[in-house]
């Protein structure tokens, strides 16, 4: 039976326990607006890129000429799995369901005898992966220097990429995110980078469109805008990546401590029961002791 | 005075749409002007200036750093990397630009690299020239 003071004790260190996971839901409602926000701005330049890189790949497809960003290396043997997550926990499953998706991935790759390289963006996803794929990690960059996201972040990790794919270190990649719906539901997503996977030639947003297209002009040429464009598609798709994820990082917070902030507030009036319960307890035993002294005099 | 659509967007925000009457585009192979009814072109662009004509005659000129241009009959979109509004540019921040590339330059040893960052540099000090710092 716990003493009053240990009770009293237990209930204040819940209280303050819950004032913390308060502000941080608040914090975290705060920047998901935030995040929402940026992902919004950045949501036209994403759309406008792949209409125009969808008309434009679209007789490339396939072709001798065409860049190897797009059409692969011709081989599927080594495959780079970019992992983004965030460089915090305290966010509920988000950072764990997104190394569990990519942890699955690289483990049925390897079964189908592939050789698998893992690169890890943001903290946890390093520190959850590094335990089962001690030697298949090549890289790991921390977000938290750069907050919030930018683009030249984004940009920075899709050189690295390049580089590496340039230098024949693996013939697949494929970015693993979770994908922002709503406060509530965040979905881990893998998404395949190299070669691009281009959205179908409609060109609704393209200021030229798809049915134009035999008549377009290029300049300098088709093949040396593509050659361009590609790497700076890679950059838009990471920093996407990254939005989203920024989104559903501080999503995940919110809900996750919403519900610490509700089971704090239930354990404080159980505890504070059982306080007023011991309480009332010791009182009456006192009572009792008294009278029944009284009563043998 | 027949217009087209002019969209302007960067990585993190768009940063001009509307109705327009010409755009002065900085493109790789030369200077161009859009007028409505072009024929359409997809150009890469080089560090420059867009001179954009709006409806009511007024002109507004955006400094831009590489980037493409969509351009059809009835719009033309432009995504930039960078890009700001000519005011926020000042002689100091295209030196540092330069100083920069230039480092970078001195510290490759890869050719093909080199000669793409020596570009960037004529092409920043050519900005430099029409900005008439």
């Amino acid at each position: 039976m716990p003493s009053l003071k240990d009770l009293r004790n237990r209930i204040t260190s819940v209280k303050s326990t819950q004032k913390i996971t308060k502000a941080m839901q608040m914090v975290a409602a705060a920047k998901l607006r935030r995040a929402q926000n940026a992902a919004e701005a950045g949501r036209p330049y994403a759309d406008k890129m792949a209409a125009t890189l969808g008309n434009l790949a679209g007789n490339l497809v396939g072709g001798v000429g065409a860049p190897k960003l797009l059409s692969g290396s011709g081989a599927d043997k080594t495959h780079l799995l970019v992992v983004c997550t965030a460089d915090r926990g305290l966010c509920g499953a988000f950072n764990s369901s997104i190394a569990r998706l990519a942890a699955k991935h690289a483990r049925e790759l390897q079964g189908q005898g592939k050789t698998v390289k893992i690169f890890t963006v943001g903290k946890k996803g390093y520190d959850l992966l590094r335990r089962q794929f001690r030697s298949e990690i090549i890289e790991n960059i921390d977000i938290r220097g750069t907050r919030p996201v930018d683009y030249d972040f984004a940009s920075e990790i899709a050189e690295k990429i390049i580089a590496r794919f340039d230098a024949g270190e693996f013939d697949v990649a494929t970015l693993f995110y979770s994908a922002f719906r709503s406060v509530i539901s965040q979905i881990p997503t893998a998404q395949q980078l190299i070669p691009a996977e281009l959205p179908s030639a409609e060109g609704e947003n393209s200021a030229t469109g798809a049915a134009s297209n035999a008549a377009m002009e290029f300049e300098p040429s088709e093949e040396a805008i593509l050659t361009t464009l590609l790497p700076k598609n890679l950059a838009v798709q990471v920093y996407k990546a990254l939005l989203e994820n920024a989104a559903s990082e501080q999503g995940a917070r919110m809900s996750a401590m919403d519900s610490a902030t509700r089971n704090a507030g239930e354990m404080i009036k159980k505890q504070t029961q059982i306080y007023n319960r011991t309480r009332q307890a010791m009182i009456t035993k006192e009572l009792i002791e008294i009278i029944s002294g009284a009563e043998a005099l | 005075m027949a217009t087209f659509h002019f969209d302007f967007v960067g990585p993190e925000r768009t940063l001009y749409s509307g109705e327009v009457q010409a755009v002065q585009l900085p493109g790789t192979e030369g200077e161009m002007t859009v007028l409505p009814k072009h024929a359409p072109v997809l150009t890469t662009l080089k560090v420059g200036v867009i001179t954009v004509t709006e409806t009511s005659g007024s002109g507004k000129r955006i400094y831009v750093q590489g980037g493409f241009a969509d351009i059809g009959p009835d719009s033309v979109i432009v995504l930039a990397e960078r890009a700001a509004p000519i005011e926020e540019v000042n002689p100091a921040m295209l030196d540092k630009e330069i100083e920069q590339t230039e480092l970078d330059r001195d510290a490759t040893t890869d050719l093909a690299k080199r000669e793409q960052l020596n570009a960037h540099i004529v092409q920043l000090q050519e900005a430099k020239k029409v900005l008439d710092f």
